[in-house]
């Protein structure tokens, strides 16, 4: 049996459907979409047991955004592997009218539901007391009260959803005399088995996507030719169904004029929302997210970071020799390891951003910063992916999805890379340590410091740019708007916290990870693979050329790595790159280096530590005082002069140099065309502004 | 409309945000009140049918008041 749970954003629904289901839930994805899926198991009573999907929160069967099209779409498709045999509608009861709305249409179609209802301490809080009899009785479903934050109430709703459930008798839409003709005939070509489901094949034809697309046009344009107007049918409808729930309401619910726990939303929203404190207390927020992210994270990261480190020297030792194992040993591991270490960022960003949801403040922020955004093409949502863009790119993209309008959807998604991700961030301390003296300004700045965060900022100000310019490049009808609701301030509960953030840890690992894995794969096999005769003699060439030196056995061992990646199909790569990066002030070296980074940005520290035959390369004070002795054949100083170092920072801090991230924008896009398109643009801005920079400095 | 003013909506200029607009509860003939802008002057939050909503002033200059 499958149980859906439906509802309108904030009503309690993901707090209920932990209640229902525990920890017995995993994440999917609906199908064609990539709307995520959450569904759980829930033993019902001793004999049943039924799977409960969560939907996404929506207000009405119309869709505003992606997520929302998954609900119209799976409650008008009978034939749906997801279509519910049962609906939870969860509630809001202090702000029952608009819950119901939703209501309505679902016993239009037919489907058996029962109505939760939720926050009702809350409603009785402010001077609302609900007859539940009567809205039974009138509604014609089971009402039960729950309260999803302690679990008030899941009992009695598991009994009645084991229990057998009719559908309401009662029908609030019903055609009118210029509808019903084709109304009729929609029902009878498809076989439906309601008015009102047929009524909505008519009046969103192009979300039916589970009809082939000819269908589709042939109900579109039997729409058109007999003059029915969407848009004109969906008010009357609307303005209608509230005529019923206020008719409803005003026999059900007994109110006195006592506000008061609103009051105390006023009061916060006074401070939130302020003038000049609101912007202070949002950034100080900001930048307690950005420490916390860095400080924090840094322990579990190192520890991550040493223990594969360990386990690849393990199974290296431990391992008969062979090219099978030591993919294992230098590909698969490292490569597991690569994607285990963004755990703590992801995490930690996820925990903050779930709570600033969970207490309301989120939609403050939107609502303090739309104004702003809107100036450059985005829209107040963009905020929270642009802030999760600092951590990682991929979580952030994702986040996009609660963006209704596609343009501003579509910009966010293309500047969101440019934010400075952690992954860029041992890149930039090992550069940023070699070539800024290390000294304070005014006694406390740290000159060190403040360039890290200049580079912050320019990824930042590249990205505001980016979107301002890209804004008079996309063009779509649909119009921009933010009809948003504004919750009351309320504690977090922090279950719902731990789940959001093990939700979006494990979307992470797998569905970026996969690409990640895969990518490493690749490289490392081009990194250690050559022309074999080459390779092969490396040890022999190596020895010649060293012929007369004392070496130790593990410089000799550095000193054969580095010949042979300089030799391997990656190596010759950044070689016939070289003339190509001549202007930035690379040589082939840290050509190499960018075309192993060319995945993920991080990996350029390993190649460029084993390149210059460092051996481990976890050591960044042995990297940094191998990279300061390099010398530039060419002038005789220093291989890494203020110039090349700038010039690879900007380079850095501009180019896409990862995979993942155009991964799950081609997910996101649905299509090539925007991931490649980002791309060039992101790798030609990096290109020229890392040649400005060494050309300017040189 | 200033802060804290409350009005009686009485229709609809802009079709194509009107169906949204029902939707979140603004009905013909439903008192709607007036809480405060953001800092920057746009978007507004305003109250109807007994919560808060954010809207831009492009949405809620569409909405015809009576008072």
């Amino acid at each position: 049996m499958t149980i859906a749970l439906t509802g309108k954003p904030n009503s309690g629904k993901s707090s209920l459907f932990n209640q229902l289901t525990g920890l017995n839930q995993k994440i999917g994805n609906f199908p064609g979409v990539t709307v995520d899926k959450r569904t759980g198991f829930c033993q019902l009573d001793a004999h049943t047991a039924a799977e409960i999907i969560d939907l996404p929160g929506t207000y009405s069967l119309y869709p505003r955004t992606l997520d929302e099209k998954v609900v119209a779409e799976i409650f008008t498709d009978q034939k749906s592997k997801f279509y519910p045999d049962k609906v939870v509608l969860v509630a809001d009861a202090t702000n029952l009218k608009n819950c119901l709305l939703l209501l309505t249409q679902l016993i239009d179609l037919r489907l058996p539901a029962v109505l939760a209802l939720n926050m009702v301490d809350l409603a009785a809080k402010s001077g609302q007391s609900i007859d539940i009899k009567k809205l039974e009785s009138e509604l014609d479903i089971p009402v039960v009260m729950v309260n999803a934050r302690n679990g008030t109430g899941i009992d009695r709703l598991r009994a009645l959803l084991a229990a057998p459930l009719k559908t309401s008798a009662n029908l609030i839409y019903r055609p009118d005399d210029e509808t019903r003709p084709l109304v009729n005939a929609i029902k009878e070509k498809y076989h439906l088995s309601s008015d009102y489901e047929a009524y909505q094949f008519l009046q969103q034809p192009d979300n039916l996507m589970f009809l082939p697309q000819a269908e589709r046009d042939f109900i579109r344009e039997y729409a058109k030719q007999n003059n029915f107007y969407p848009h004109k049918y969906q008010g009357a409808e609307t303005v209608m169904r509230y005529g019923f729930i206020q008719d409803l309401l005003n026999k059900v619910v007994l109110r006195s004029s006592n506000e008061g726990w609103k009051r105390v939303s006023y009061g916060i929203d006074r401070v939130l929302t302020h003038k000049v404190w609101g912007y202070i207390i949002f950034l100080v927020i900001l930048f307690l997210i950005f420490q916390s992210i860095f400080a924090w994270a840094q322990i579990p990261m190192d520890y991550i970071d040493s223990s594969f480190a360990q386990l690849s020297h393990y199974l290296d030792r431990v391992f008969p020799p062979g090219p099978f194992f030591e993919l294992i040993a230098h590909g698969i591991v490292p490569g597991i390891g690569g994607i285990v270490i963004f755990i703590p960022q992801i995490a930690i960003l996820f925990a903050f951003i779930s709570v600033l949801e969970e207490t309301g403040y989120m939609s403050r922020v939107v609502f303090l910063m739309d104004k702003i955004m809107r100036k450059f093409g985005l829209n107040g949502k963009s905020v929270v992916p642009l802030m999760s863009g600092w951590a990682c790119a991929i979580p952030a993209i994702m986040a996009t999805r609660t963006i209704d309008n596609w343009k501003d959807r579509l910009i966010t998604i293309f500047v969101t890379p440019l934010m400075s991700c952690s992954a860029r961030l041992p890149v930039f301390t090992i550069l940023v340590a070699l070539i800024i003296p290390d000294y304070k300004i005014l006694g406390f700045f740290n000159y060190q410091g403040l360039v890290l965060m200049g580079l912050y900022l320019l990824g930042f100000l590249a990205a505001l740019f980016s979107a301002f310019v890209l804004k008079f490049f996309i063009h779509v009808k649909e119009r921009s708007y933010l009809i948003m609701e504004m919750p009351t301030y309320k504690m977090p509960k922090w279950s719902n916290v731990g789940y959001q953030i093990i939700e979006k840890t494990k979307a992470f690992v797998f569905q970026a990870g996969k690409i990640i894995l895969a990518i490493s794969i690749v490289l490392y096999a081009l990194s250690s693979y050559g022309p074999p005769a080459v390779m092969n003699a490396a040890k022999d060439t190596v020895q010649k050329a060293n012929a007369g030196r004392a070496l130790t056995e593990a410089e000799f061992q550095d000193k054969v790595a580095a010949y042979k990646l300089e030799q391997s199909y990656a190596g010759r790569l950044g070689k016939t790159l070289e003339p190509l990066i001549r202007p930035l002030g690379y040589d082939w070296k840290i050509g190499i280096a960018l075309v192993t980074s060319f995945a993920a940005r991080e990996v350029f520290v390993g190649t460029i530590a084993t390149i210059y035959s460092i051996g481990s390369a976890d050591d960044q004070p042995t990297i940094k005082a191998r990279l300061k002795s390099e010398i530039n054949p060419e002038t005789g100083g220093p291989r890494y002069t203020l110039a090349v170092g700038l010039s690879l920072l900007v380079f850095y801090t501009f180019a896409m140099q990862c995979m993942s991230t155009l991964a799950v924008v081609k997910r996101e896009t649905k299509g090539w065309k925007w991931p490649l398109i980002q791309l060039a643009y992101m790798t030609a801005l990096a290109y020229l502004s890392a040649f400005a920079v060494y050309q300017l400095l040189k | 409309m200033v802060p804290g003013e409350t009005a009686v909506i009485s229709g609809f200029t802009d079709d194509q945000i009107s169906v949204k607009l029902l939707e979140m509860g603004f009905l013909p003939g439903t008192a709607v009140r007036f809480n405060f802008t953001a800092p920057l002057g746009d978007p507004v939050c305003v109250s109807v049918s007994g919560y808060d909503l954010s809207l831009r002033l492009e949405e809620a200059g569409s909405i015809s008041i009576l008072n």
